[in-house]
């Protein structure tokens, strides 16, 4: 960093002003538009919820909240289903988000050290994560059905094997939620490793060289914990992410069979707009933002050491 | 360093074809469906090779009957809903941010914290009461309602990305512009504005596309006058049996503009995606 330039601090105000609104003023008037917004749709909303989680109610009926304390969390804590969207959830979590950081970093160390980097056409690895994920899971749809779908062509006639029933059985539509959900966040690690691994300073190769280091002792020794900020920091962006999951399991296979293929959110969903349990949904709303705020705080943690290791 | 041999150079590139070939096919299929007669994308064997029709974005986009012309209707709402809350979220974002950046606050990492969490958070979660607060202020199927959500929505991303540009900017230029006779909000207009068009530009970008994909808000909150495409796309499928030449041809004029707009910020994706943290 140019040290004739030092970034702002909180121990350095600026010089007194010299006409115009006082700088408190302006202070606030600048983070009110912002702050309203969040406080009303937001806090707001997040306060009501916790209030319906005490209450009984549905949005359907013209009828009052009943206070019932803590009833529907005793409810949907004894509830096996819930339980088993936790697991199933937690699954999906784990699959993907482990499946994501071998393949992401695996392309991107190939990229790195075959292609310098790489190029513009990057990009074009990117493009999954872009666009909707309501679209590419709809589209997924057809590339996965079992009569016309193009992978079960290959599965069939190149591979010789027998065709998947990828939506219509329960483990199968697990994995068929995975490949789209690997296919469409790859990407992102890739991305990130990539930035994870351009960022180790090339003197520590050099001298590993003149050391005779061994490949591996440099990958291990050199590559790995240098870069290891920034893939951690992927992992826990895609952990939040792929915990919130709605709408590819929406449009591939709407919870299907069953309901073997629910994540806690898309339960959620369910609950509170298909069966209209407004209380028990809003107190298992409740679980899910304490879960993701908890999980925000080891997020900006995270961020905050690639922060340095970066710079 | 060791010359590297053609051998390895041939298999470097293929394997970068191969992994080329296996994100981008997918993408390659939907534009070959939408090219394809309604008999050729239920062929079995899938066909590879055919002769191209336009019939199915004629049905999506010119035709005048029925529920084709919500498409052309539903379109118009995402391009509408997506500009306008991208706009109030890059303005109050960047008010915030730069009040944050430079201004002695208690608590700013607090706060800071509680900005992001805001984008964290699960949109199913704050649904229920949202749906009741918009139910009784006549904000459902509103634009201006899903204008205002689409807005906070990208207010947390916008706040951190801004902020992060600000923190860049040296000081010292405000000093400068202070010295020659600025009061504090002119000199963030003339200088601070224009050093960071980038920022604001990447922003924008990003919050476009976040708003133009956003899905589950707006599945729940609009039935018919607010609706964007992509609950207007899952709705569909549901209702009219899956008509997959005509979700190919929607679902690639949807795409084709994020394409262009990825291509266009490409340089700023690294630091959009970790909310203006890892910059480069």
């Amino acid at each position: 960093m140019n040290t004739a330039f030092p970034a702002p601090s909180d121990d350095k105000p600026l010089v007194v002003k010299r006409h115009g609104m006082s700088d408190d003023a302006l202070k606030r008037i600048m983070l009110a538009p912002a702050v309203l917004i969040i406080l009303g749709l937001v806090l707001y909303p997040f306060l009501w919820a916790v209030y319906l989680s005490f209450h009984q109610f549905s949005i359907l009926k013209n009828k009052p909240a009943v206070f019932i304390g803590l009833a529907n969390y005793s409810e949907l804590l004894h509830d096996p289903n819930i339980w088993e969207r936790f697991i199933f959830t937690g699954k999906f979590v784990f699959t993907v988000v482990m499946l994501e950081m071998v393949f992401g970093f695996l392309i991107a160390y190939f990229i790195h050290t075959q292609f310098k980097g790489g190029g513009v056409w990057v990009t074009l690895l990117l493009l999954p994560m872009m666009i909707a994920p309501v679209i590419s899971g709809l589209f997924w749809k057809y590339i996965l059905s079992n009569n016309w779908g193009v992978i079960n062509y290959f599965i069939k006639s190149i591979l010789g094997l027998p065709e998947v029933q990828w939506l219509s059985t329960n483990t199968a539509g697990f994995w068929a939620i995975v490949i789209v959900d690997v296919w469409m966040w790859t990407p992102f690690m890739m991305l990130l490793s990539l930035a994870g691994l351009s960022a180790v300073p090339t003197y520590l190769y050099e001298s590993a060289e003149v050391d005779r280091a061994s490949a591996w002792f440099k990958f291990t020794r050199i590559t790995l914990p240098l870069s290891a900020p920034l893939i951690l920091l992927a992992v826990v962006f895609r952990t939040i992410d792929a915990f919130k999951t709605t709408d590819i399991i929406w449009v591939l296979t709407a919870g299907g069979p069953g309901s073997t293929t629910e994540t806690i959110a898309y339960a959620l969903y369910k609950l509170a707009f298909a069966f209209f349990k407004t209380g028990e949904a809003s107190a298992l709303a409740v679980i899910l933002l304490v879960t993701v705020i908890g999980l925000s705080i080891i997020l900006v943690r995270t961020l905050n050491r690639a922060k340095q290791a970066t710079q | 360093m060791h010359q590297k041999s053609l051998l390895n150079r041939i298999v470097s590139w293929a394997g970068l074809i191969i992994l080329i070939v296996i994100f981008i096919f997918p993408f390659y299929w939907m534009v070959a469906t939408a090219l394809k007669t309604r008999m050729q994308i239920v062929a079995i064997p899938p066909l590879f090779f055919f002769e191209p029709t336009f019939e199915n974005f004629r049905g999506v986009f010119f035709t005048s009957s029925g529920l084709e012309t919500n498409f052309k209707f539903f379109f118009k709402m995402s391009i509408i809903i997506a500009s306008l809350s991208t706009f109030f979220s890059v303005l109050f974002g960047a008010l915030a941010a730069y009040s944050v950046s430079r201004f002695k606050m208690k608590g700013k990492d607090d706060l800071m914290f509680f900005i992001l969490s805001t984008r964290m958070l699960p949109a199913i979660a704050t649904l229920v009461p949202l749906f009741l607060m918009y139910r009784a202020l006549g904000l459902s199927d509103t634009v201006h309602g899903m204008v205002l959500l689409y807005t906070m929505f990208n207010l947390g991303f916008t706040v951190w990305m801004m902020k992060s540009f600000f923190d860049e900017i040296p000081i010292e230029y405000e000093e400068a512009a202070l010295m020659d006779g600025y009061s504090r909000w002119e000199a963030f207009l003339k200088v601070v504005l224009p050093q960071s068009v980038t920022g604001l530009a990447a922003s924008a970008v990003f919050s476009l596309i976040a708003c133009w994909n956003e899905f589950v808000y707006g599945s729940i909150l609009t039935t018919r006058y607010a609706r964007t495409v992509p609950p207007a796309v899952a709705v569909r499928v549901g209702h009219e049996g899956y008509e997959w030449g005509k979700i190919a041809a929607t679902a690639f004029m949807y795409v084709l503009p994020v394409l262009i707009f990825t291509f266009l910020v490409r340089k700023s994706l690294l630091r959009g995606l970790t909310f203006g943290a890892i910059k480069k």
